[in-house]
């Protein structure tokens, strides 16, 4: 099984996210950066898939800035075979058609069984370039599996999708494109030994031209949507601490509250 | 006259509540552009379904019927709406950031080459009559606002629970277009093999007004039922921070935050829950929360509206029953 990973270095969840002075970008200094957490989902099942069948390749594919190889040596420390990174700053920038059209640039030319990637990555909140990948690529594409089994022929594969109130079971033809979400599986974290292994593993530049692609074809040249300014949420104040001497008082006057004050129930 | 379409997406027959809501905010846009307002149905039997997206606005209704679109499936539902805006060149479409909304425009948009925002809470026009879009991002750490690049139509998602639904009228007679959709067995490479219903006739977290979540401090799965009969008498849902989810206490589904859902209701109530970073960013923009913990350090009673000191095991139970008597009147 050839199997190839998309995965995405953000902020770790615990960051507080501020735009800069200007409001014009995110001020990323002091932030810690980890896998998103959704592409780890994909990871880990790659590497499952790959066990499990007894043969293949695990291989990483990224979009993003020099840093984002700290997050790829993780990935090959998680059990990856090897990576490319698209690591060239005209790739920056870009909305999610952007970014799909450059990955999908650079995987064009490899083999593979599947693609795997997250649902959605936690900074963009987007949900789309898994989708707009395999548009560019002409795959069938899932989003959203919490489940996955290769029937024996390793030719069809068959999921489980979660949508709202119930879960879907799929039969999908392979090649194909798969976003992972929470459910799907349980992370492994890198071993003593892989993090000494995958420094060793074959991690491969792509720059623009490697990807035969233009300036204005992609990044922030080549997006079709543009952040025209960034601002904080509005700011919540702490609200009234609802009186009374006793749990049932309280509950009194939180129902008066929510009725008459608030009028929400 | 190119229009602005709303993509009317429908389960078991009815048109979903978030559609509603966009035909409200998108009746403005197309008033000031002059534009029609258009509802897109979609499936197998969806016809029936044209009076009601009429009777909230849409002065044209489009109904792409075809037997193979009975179940929902990326490849056939984006081909089908795909061709129809290549023919009828919309300027702007919109669809509700449900699940399949959001899949369904991210296809569209990579086979059109168009601009697509996902989850928006509020939309507008620039001077040149293009989409403009503000949204979260970092589930709602920040806001950004968005523009679209010269092509059409700009595409865009729209959270549930935002917009404002407009009365409906039930005199208002849409025109209806039917379309026969196109869909080819390449199309369809993905097969639905079964739908399991989990959440039995319950709705999901993102449409719910009322929610009311539970934390560590729950201490158990076996007292969620608290919470439970809470949401019952208020007719809410019941959610769950990380923690809990984590734990295994309750299914992922219900996870509010950061990894899990975003939510937007008008009441959330949070009971044992301290108020991670993490769970404020996915429901910090509820238009009322009331937190109950003991702890009056939690965090989250910086963003309450309305905070309870107190044990959640005795006040949950008084203001469900508080709550049953106002019910009662």
């Amino acid at each position: 099984m050839e199997i190839i990973c998309c995965l995405k270095q953000v902020p770790d969840t615990e960051a507080e996210i501020r735009p800069t002075a200007d409001n014009t970008s995110i001020n990323y200094e002091g932030i810690k950066f980890v896998i998103n957490v959704y592409d780890e989902y994909a990871l880990e099942e790659a590497l499952k898939i790959k066990e499990k069948a007894g043969e293949g390749t695990v291989t990483i594919v990224t979009l993003g800035p020099e840093r984002a190889g700290e997050s790829i040596r993780t990935g090959l420390a998680m059990g990856a075979d090897k990576a490319v990174h698209l690591d060239d700053p005209a790739f920056l920038g870009g909305d999610a058609y952007a970014t799909a059209k450059a990955l999908a640039k650079a995987i064009e030319g490899m083999t593979y069984d599947l693609i795997l990637c997250g649902l959605r990555a936690i900074d963009d909140d987007s949900f789309q370039v898994g989708n707009i990948l395999a548009e560019f690529l002409d795959l069938p594409s899932v989003m959203g599996i919490v489940k996955f089994d290769l029937l024996a022929d390793k030719k069809k594969a068959t999921v489980h999708r979660q949508i709202e109130g119930g879960i879907e079971v799929l039969e999908v033809p392979l090649p194909a494109v798969f976003g992972a979400t929470k459910g799907l599986n349980e992370p492994r974290y890198p071993s003593l030994p892989g993090i000494m292994k995958a420094k060793k593993k074959e991690l491969k530049p792509i720059k623009l031209a490697d990807a035969g692609l233009s300036e204005g074809e992609v990044g922030k040249q080549g997006a079709l949507t543009t952040v025209s300014k960034f601002s904080l949420p509005p700011l919540r104040q702490a609200g009234k601490i609802v009186p009374g001497d006793t749990p049932e008082e309280k509950a009194l006057n939180l129902a008066k509250l929510l009725r008459e004050e608030a009028k929400v129930i | 006259m190119a229009g602005i379409w709303v993509y009317a997406e429908h389960k078991d027959g009815k048109v979903k509540k978030v559609t509603f809501e966009i035909l409200g905010a998108a009746k403005k846009l197309a008033e000031k552009n002059g534009e029609p307002l258009c509802g897109v149905l979609i499936g197998s039997g969806v016809e029936a379904m044209v009076p009601v997206v009429g009777s909230y606005g849409a002065d044209t209704v489009y109904c792409v019927e075809a037997d193979d679109l009975g179940a929902y499936t990326t490849g056939g539902f984006a081909k089908a709406l795909c061709d129809l805006v290549q023919q009828e060149r919309p300027s702007i479409v919109l669809f509700g950031a449900s699940i399949n909304g959001k899949d369904l425009s991210a296809r569209v948009a990579g086979r059109l080459g168009v601009g697509l925002a996902t989850d928006c809470t509020d939309i507008g026009l620039d001077d040149a009559g293009r989409l403009q879009v503000h949204r979260p991002m970092f589930s709602g750490k920040v806001y950004a606002d968005m523009v679209f690049a010269d092509v059409t139509p700009q595409m865009a998602s729209i959270r549930p629970n935002v917009m404002t639904t407009a009365a409906p009228n039930a005199a208002r007679k849409p025109k209806v277009v039917k379309v026969t959709p196109t869909v080819k067995s390449e199309d369809l490479l993905v097969k639905v093999v079964e739908v399991i219903k989990t959440g039995g006739e319950k709705l999901d977290l993102t449409e719910a007004e009322i929610i009311v979540s539970g934390g560590r401090g729950m201490k158990g799965p076996e007292n969620y039922k608290i919470l439970e009969e809470l949401a019952d008498v208020l007719g809410g849902v019941v959610g769950a921070s990380r923690s809990a989810v984590d734990a295994g206490w309750r299914p992922q589904s219900d996870q509010v935050g950061q990894s899990g859902k975003v939510v937007t209701p008008n009441l959330y109530i949070a009971a044992g829950i301290s108020g991670a970073i993490q769970h404020l960013a996915g429901m910090g923009t509820s238009k009322v929360i009331v937190a109950i913990n003991k702890d009056p350090e939690a965090p989250i009673f910086k963003k309450a509206n309305y905070g309870v000191v107190d044990d959640l095991f005795k006040v949950v139970p008084a203001f469900t029953e508080e709550c049953k008597k106002l019910k009662a009147d």
